[in-house]
């Protein structure tokens, strides 16, 4: 399944197997300064959460060099409970290329790459997760804050209770 | 949020009223499976499973396919709807993001030069 728009900022989000999802866009500008905005601690959160989603960054920690760590606490306007996000980068090559690892989840988590390649003074962007399982990246879609399975089946079932009778009868 | 007729409506919450359905729907949320394994997992005999699975494709909420003689059921076009809501968001997410990323970069740039 592909969603490409073309006629809007040029971003592509493709589940290419069942195991991985990419996506795609150019930014204008050189791949150094690009990585440096993404590994750039002071810089990273000034784009990561935009403010038309309604999160906001509590904290965020980064030693963005292979085998360093990374911490990231994400408050949503609909939650009272912080989000944390952390990992390990496993690999990362400056100007060219990040790995890291999302690891706050119960089970394996993703693995995520993202690369950067220059191309006519723009950069070309591509992040990559690669999920350990089929079921592990059909359950991130089950669990995603919207249009997720889990969410609707929840609130069908809500319904179904608060309703009452008046279900059963229709 | 995608537009349901009453009809379709009233199906699902039929369909979604049992909870040996529920868990039927769980259970292939984890994966596909046959009529049979089913039918096993729910300790239930073959013939009450099919009447479950039935109910739950009359409702568009799980789709069965013959594969040689087995019946294999998966989750139904109310999942793929899912995915697809999933995906649009996971989109609109990274274009914002890109969007601010393009005015950082843009300002990197101006302090270089």
């Amino acid at each position: 399944m592909a969603l490409n728009e073309s006629n809007t900022t040029g971003v592509t989000v493709e589940r290419v197997s069942d195991c991985e999802l990419v996506v795609t866009r150019k930014v204008k500008g050189p791949s150094r300064l690009v990585f440096k905005a993404w590994a750039d601690p002071a810089l990273f959160p000034k784009w990561w959460a935009p403010a038309s989603f309604c999160v906001t960054i509590i904290s965020y920690e980064a030693d963005v060099r292979t085998g360093g760590t990374y911490r990231l606490v994400m408050g949503h306007a609909s939650s009272d409970q912080p989000m944390a996000f952390f990992g390990r980068y496993i690999e990362v090559v400056p100007g060219a290329r990040i790995v890291w690892t999302n690891d706050e989840g119960d089970e394996e988590g993703a693995v995520t790459t993202v690369t950067f390649e220059d191309q006519d003074g723009e950069t070309l962007v591509v992040v990559r997760d690669l999920y350990p399982s089929k079921e592990a990246l059909d359950e991130a879609i089950a669990s995603g804050s919207t249009g997720g399975w889990g969410e609707q089946l929840e609130q069908l079932e809500k319904l179904v209770q608060d309703s009452g009778s008046g279900v059963a009868e229709s | 949020m995608v537009q349901y007729s009453a009809t379709h409506l009233d199906a699902s919450f039929a369909a979604l009223s049992d909870a040996t359905r529920r868990g039927i729907l769980e259970r292939l949320g984890q994966a596909d499976a046959s009529i049979s394994t089913l039918a096993e997992g729910f300790q239930m005999t073959l013939t009450g499973m099919k009447k479950h699975v039935s109910v739950l494709e009359q409702a568009g909420l799980v789709m069965t396919e013959k594969v040689g003689r087995v019946r294999m059921c998966k989750l139904g076009r109310y999942t793929l709807e899912a995915e697809a809501a999933w995906m649009q968001q996971q989109r609109a997410l990274w274009e914002a993001r890109f969007s601010a990323l393009d005015r950082l970069v843009e300002d990197l740039q101006r302090k270089e030069a």
